[in-house]
């Protein structure tokens, strides 16, 4: 089948590990890194792997005959709510890795496939990629009234975006856990370590369960969950066998489930380290992937 | 800074509150303190205040003349969480029970930014809290700056705090507490979070911090007990120009406990440092209303020793004990290993990841001895 076109904006430190992750797809070509600064090291990476690169922005990309057929956003929030109508226009599937939520979010392996046709999709949070695949994957067993998620990450791969607005990280996130995590109400913690050298990006997901809820068709199935997110992100990896507490009256009388994981990069372009980027942008090279499958089943029925 | 020419009395202090204030419903200050029993001690409570309690602890303290009174859960609004330990009363309900109590005091709240949010904030201002302090890493004040600029359109008094000030030299936290004070913060703290600061390295924290603010902001200070240095390091950060102290009446804080509030009130009142505080009621109420709120008495003992000497994080404390009780492991080694992997306030999950670490390796070392045994 032949390859959707696909364009990054932004390229920065997402931006750029993207591109990579994108140049190995078998569904997807990368043609065109966007950017507005004629000094950035990405869009030289870029021009290097034979990308058509420019600093003249979004704008002089929807002017040209040809357009991608995917975009993928790398910029703010800001940036990509102004732009998402005229990418809509112009008939562009748009994949967001910014907080902005103009589309509905997606978690590949829980709700990867029910979005394939939406004209925006949005990533989420790096912590909410890492965690949410874990709620869900206990709340496919056994109703969870509550799940907290813990997410450390190291301070130098915390960018100036979540730095500036951390709320946003925590709300947006919490709220992934509800409504594609399916716990009846989430909680989400992030925290930014500046040990040296670098800490890998470690998460905890807590679930509240009913007492008798069968803790090992819940250990089996996190098992499989994290099989199926290693598939794209091949350093996610269980550090422990799932915890079960019993209820107290520190656990407000629920039962405690505990996941901790630890999520190491692919090093593409970013450290091994900052498997929070990493995460995002495997997952988002993921989401196109699967539109791009979808498109081309549709096109052959 | 003024140099002290040799023959001044090193009891006067260069910087004091009411200095920079000018008037104060209490009188003329030297310093300001900030009782944190009802939020450091909520650590050692394990969170399980109850509305009748903070009504108590509130009315003694005030009628004290402790003039700030901090009420939040331990690791600050919305810290409420398996990671952390649920409120047994919702912190919100305790700062307005606090705020309709208090008759001069003014109520404290603190957050966290990454676990408490904006809205948080707000909700403590409607229930009466004035003062909001922002607590970050002190190498990540930048996560704070939308919450401080919050806090001052809100027309709240706000603090910032540097979390775990002895693992960053002094110029390190005087260009964070640049950010904060940037950001609005009227008041920065050298928090010791771990209480490992040893006397000058408080004094060299402090004053490089006021160094770089100190004509646009207050300093303060915030120890804890556990290499037993609390009330030595407050005294020392008052010389070198802090004037807002924070402490626990009883000690009653995380870890072996905070500056302890009464010992110090009775320091000052020693070198003739005003505190607009009345010594024999503090004590009195140390005693007879601080003291039955207490699980147990803050102590020195195995445990929160290692925390000084390991610069790990006092609230881990109750944490990594529930971890060790659980596994079956030590908890001393628990902490040791949160200093080696140089956790921060927060990743009280890892504990328990520790704790299965030093399960795993001790049914290793005892299948080892089974089998060498055996041979």
């Amino acid at each position: 089948m032949s390859k959707l076109t696909a364009a990054i904006v932004g390229p920065g430190n997402i931006g750029t590990d993207l591109m990579y992750k994108l140049l190995r797809s078998e569904v997807i070509e990368p043609r065109w890194m966007i950017g507005v600064d004629p000094a950035s090291e990405g869009l030289r990476l870029a021009a290097d792997r034979g990308l058509v690169s420019t600093h003249e922005g979004v704008d002089w990309l929807l002017k040209q005959d040809e357009l991608p057929d995917l975009l993928f956003e790398a910029t703010s929030a800001y940036v990509h709510k102004e732009y998402a109508p005229r990418y809509a226009d112009a008939g562009i599937r748009a994949i967001d890795l910014t907080p902005a939520a103009v589309g509905p979010a997606v978690i590949p392996p829980v709700n990867g496939e029910e979005h394939v046709a939406a004209p925006n999709v949005n990533m989420i949070t790096c912590g909410g990629q890492a965690t949410i695949p874990m709620v869900a994957a206990v709340s496919r067993v056994t109703p969870v009234s509550y799940a907290e998620i813990v997410a450390s990450v190291s301070s130098v791969s915390a960018g100036p975006g979540t730095r500036a607005n951390i709320d946003e990280f925590t709300r947006t996130t919490a709220a992934g856990v509800e409504t594609i995590g399916g716990a009846e109400k989430g909680k989400a913690i992030i925290i930014l370590n500046p040990a040296e050298p670098p800490m890998i990006m470690r998460d905890t997901i807590f679930c509240a369960v009913d007492p008798d809820a069968d803790t090992d068709a819940i250990a089996e199935s996190v098992h499989e969950m994290e099989r199926a997110v290693q598939e794209y992100v091949p350093g996610y990896r269980l550090l422990q066998e799932p915890q079960f507490d019993g209820p107290s009256d520190f656990t407000k009388g629920m039962r405690r489930v505990s996941v901790f994981v630890e999520v190491e990069g692919a090093g593409d372009y970013l450290p091994p380290y900052s498997g929070n980027l990493d995460i995002m942008t495997a997952a988002a090279a993921r989401v196109g992937e699967n539109i791009a499958r979808s498109m081309a089943t549709r096109s052959l029925a | 800074m003024t140099a002290n020419p040799g023959n001044t009395d090193i009891n006067t202090l260069e910087r004091t509150w009411s200095g920079i204030h000018g008037d104060e419903p209490f009188g003329k200050l030297d310093l300001r303190l900030t009782d944190t029993c009802l939020r450091d001690g909520s650590h050692h409570k394990r969170h399980q205040f109850t509305a009748q309690e903070v009504h108590d602890i509130v009315e003694a303290l005030d009628t004290s003349g402790i003039p700030v009174i901090e009420v939040t859960h331990g690791d600050g609004l919305g810290g409420s969480s398996f990671n952390y330990g649920f409120s047994r009363t919702p912190e919100q309900e305790l700062i307005r029970i606090a705020a309709e109590t208090a008759k001069r005091a003014r109520i404290a709240f603190l957050m966290l930014p990454g676990v408490g949010t904006k809205d948080d904030i707000r909700a403590a201002q409607d229930n009466g809290g004035q003062i909001c302090r922002i607590a970050t890493h002190c190498t990540e004040a930048d996560v704070s700056i939308q919450h401080f600029g919050l806090a001052r359109e809100l027309g709240l008094e706000t603090v910032g705090f540097l979390m775990m000030s002895h693992t960053q030299p002094p110029e390190v936290l005087a260009k964070q507490a640049r950010t904060m004070v940037d950001a609005g913060c009227q008041c920065v703290y050298v928090v010791d979070s771990a209480g490992a600061l040893i006397m000058e390295q408080t004094a060299d924290r402090v004053s490089a911090v006021v160094a770089e603010i100190g004509d646009q902001a207050d300093v303060g200070f915030h120890g804890h007990e556990n290499l037993g240095l609390g009330v030595a390091n407050t005294v020392i950060a008052a010389r070198a120009g802090a004037t807002q102290i924070d402490g626990s009446v009883r000690r009653f804080g995380a870890g072996a406990g905070n500056t302890p509030l009464e010992a110090f009130i009775g320091v000052c009142d020693k070198l003739g440092w005003t505190t607009g505080v009345d010594f024999l009621k503090i004590v009195d109420a140390s005693e007879d209303v601080i003291k039955p709120a207490m699980p147990e008495e803050c102590q020195l003992d195995r445990m929160t020793l290692m925390m000084g000497y390991a610069g790990v994080y006092s609230s881990f404390l109750k944490h990594a004990g529930n971890a060790a009780d659980r596994y079956g492991v030590s908890g001393a080694q628990i902490l040791l290993e949160a200093g080696n992997r140089k956790l921060i306030g927060g990743q009280e999950d890892q504990l328990i990841d520790i704790a299965l670490m030093l399960k795993r390796e001790a049914d290793l070392e005892g299948r080892e001895v089974g089998v060498s045994r055996a041979g």
